[in-house]
């Protein structure tokens, strides 16, 4: 058993990077995750550890600072909130484009534009078809608990250095402010040059010896079949994660008959709505999809031969719904509901939009 | 012509080789116009790696723009940045492997435009980093647009009838503001367009990353360079123009040396 502790979302994520041995953070205030750089700078891990802190001139800089310490096969992250992130978009999509493996943490909040500090998940979108300019995807894991931050960082590393990806881990505002016992792991020790050389050796800047020719991370190319054959590379990479890592979890779907799909705070909300529903007779499961990108779309698309219809709940105007249409292409129902501009519905609300919606009452 | 190729092959031998180059510049062609500054620059840089002997801890971070491309000329490690983000993309490689040595490469555009805050934000922290900013009052690769160092009354794609400071404002002048700066170590403003030239941005280019070995902050070397396809002149004519125009407004010379400045903290850490 690791240590245990009673901590906010946000303070794990900084508690998490350094206990797994993370490189270097390099971020930029934004409310409502700016305890993650308040707390690496307070835990002074480059004194321990000897992790690198910094706190950048902007969202733009920080996103850059991390595809250039990337680049040099160093485990690097940062973190931001909703408007942060669009400001990352340009970082981001270099990153995908020069594959290189780094972990963005989305603590959403409402928009558009300055929007509100309150939680939302209305970054859905954003998150899974990209965000940036070009095709590609990020790998995106979706906690819905102070203990999955803290393990998703370390998850998000091991994800990233497999795929040679940005992993974003797409949390909310109220999953980062609340508190909650909290397992955390023990300290590892960061790479040394040594395996920091074994592991990223045939790609990273590290300096170019005389044993090599000299390594270039840049996503640009010039010659359109070589070009193409990038985007192909990339794209056979998206489908490996989908057959390789997608990650969800039902709770008390085994019989259900009605569906509800939802991801991070929102599944909490939820999960009582199951409760509530059972209670009153109907046979009510939830899917909480863990990856948004891979998305659990086999496991929605079995379901759909023998459930009577799907309820997406989601702090947004209905973006994941269309995925799970997709999934379900036709076969039942698919409806959603949500609230939008940092409401949260309670779980009798959701409950109520279940039976009016899907179950006909 | 095969009697002008045996009287070049004879005078083509090792024993006659007054000049060369350093083998950390690749043997490829260059894509850069005949007459321009880059080429120059791109060889002092190399000369000076393997003077120094950093060749294998070097990393270089290269632009977008005409120099997109150095990584194929310098055989170096390479970072290709966004748009005027090299300044941060260096600072994440200094940070995270403080060792090695690390310079951007940028041209006007990049650095004192879009980049500016980059630029700024870098050097007033004091990144143990080298910036190479090349300074050619255009934008060379995008086809000819005005630049934020376009001179008044410079005709550009952009400022098809000069620019005007009612609708562009002025030439921004960059290097003085990096001067300012507290983290600048060393400031200076070269050219490339006369042999004797070409020596003194060699030895200031070599300063710089002398310096960037000690770590005392950010060493910046402008080379006001020319463009003659953008400027629609020959190489001759450029260089007449820039020395004519170019130099009264950005003269050549130091602009700080020394090292970054000391400072007394306002407050210590609270213990």
């Amino acid at each position: 058993m690791g240590e245990l502790r009673l901590m906010k979302g946000n303070e794990v994520i900084a508690e998490a990077a350094i206990r797994y041995g993370c490189d270097g953070y390099f971020g930029y205030p934004i409310t409502p995750q700016s305890e993650v750089m308040e707390s690496l700078m307070a835990l002074r891990p480059w004194e321990s550890t000897g992790m690198v802190v910094l706190q950048a001139e902007s969202e733009i800089a920080s996103i850059h600072m991390v595809y250039g310490a990337a680049g040099c096969g160093k485990r690097v992250m940062t973190s931001s909130s909703s408007p942060g992130i669009s400001l990352m978009a340009e970082g981001i999509s270099y990153i995908a484009g020069s594959e290189l493996p780094c972990v963005i943490v989305n603590v959403q909040r409402g928009g558009p534009g300055l929007g509100t500090i309150q939680p939302s998940q209305a970054d859905y979108n954003q998150a899974t078809k990209g965000g940036g300019h070009g095709d590609y995807s990020l790998l995106v894991l979706a906690p819905a608990s102070v203990q999955e931050m803290n393990d998703f960082v370390g998850l998000g590393f091991d994800l990233a250095y497999k795929y040679r990806n940005p992993v974003m881990i797409l949390a909310d505002g109220v999953i980062g402010q609340m508190m909650e016992k909290v397992e955390l792991m023990d300290q590892q020790p960061r790479w040394t040059d040594q395996q920091v050389k074994e592991i990223t050796g045939s790609w990273a800047t590290q300096g170019k010896t005389g044993d090599r020719a000299k390594h270039v991370i840049t996503s640009l190319e010039m010659d359109s079949h070589i070009m193409e054959e990038n985007n192909l590379r990339l794209q056979a990479k998206y489908q490996r994660m989908k057959e390789e890592d997608v990650r969800f979890e039902t709770i008390e779907c085994e019989d259900a008959e009605y569906i509800l799909v939802a991801f991070g705070c929102a599944a909490r909300i939820c999960q009582k709505t199951v409760q509530l529903a059972r209670e009153k007779g109907h046979k009510v499961g939830l899917l909480r999809p863990i990856t948004l990108f891979p998305f659990p779309e086999k496991v929605i698309a079995e379901m759909a031969s023998h459930v009577k219809g799907f309820l997406t709940v989601e702090f947004n105007a209905g973006q994941m719904v269309n995925d799970v249409r997709l999934a379900v292409n036709g076969r039942t129902t698919v409806e959603y509901f949500g609230r939008m501009g940092g409401i949260l519905p309670s779980p009798d609300e959701v409950e109520k939009a279940l039976l009016h919606k899907l179950i006909g009452e | 012509m095969s009697e002008v190729a045996d009287r070049l092959k004879n005078i083509i031998r090792p024993e006659n080789l007054i000049y060369g180059k350093s083998p950390v510049l690749n043997d490829v062609t260059m894509h850069y116009c005949p007459g321009c500054s880059h080429g120059v620059v791109h060889k002092l840089i190399a000369d000076v790696i393997e003077e120094l002997g950093i060749q294998d801890k070097t990393i270089g971070v290269s632009p977008v723009g005409c120099a997109v491309f150095a990584y194929n000329y310098i055989d170096i490690d390479w970072s290709e940045a966004a748009h005027g983000r090299a300044p941060a993309v260096a600072t994440g490689i200094k940070r995270v492997m403080p060792e090695k040595t690390v310079f951007t490469y940028q041209g006007d555009g990049d650095l004192a435009a879009i980049g500016t805050a980059e630029t700024m934000h870098a050097v007033n922290r004091g990144e143990n980093i080298v910036m190479i900013f090349i300074n050619n009052a255009i934008y060379g690769m995008t086809g000819g647009q005005m630049a934020p160092t376009t001179l008044l009354g410079q005709i550009t794609a952009t400022t098809p009838y000069g620019r005007n400071v009612d609708l562009n404002g002025y030439p921004l002048k960059i290097t003085e503001l990096i001067a300012q700066l507290p983290g600048a170590a060393y400031v200076t403003r070269q050219s490339v367009h006369t042999a004797g030239a070409v020596r003194k941005a060699r030895k200031a280019i070599r300063k710089a990353f002398e310096l960037s070995q000690q770590n005392i902050g950010t060493c910046f070397v402008e080379v006001v360079s020319t463009c003659n396809s953008g400027w629609k002149m020959t190489p001759v004519e450029s260089n007449d123009w820039m020395v004519k125009h170019m130099f009264p407004l950005f003269p050549l010379g130091d602009l700080k040396d020394g090292g970054k400045d000391a400072t007394e903290p306002f407050q210590t850490r609270k213990e």
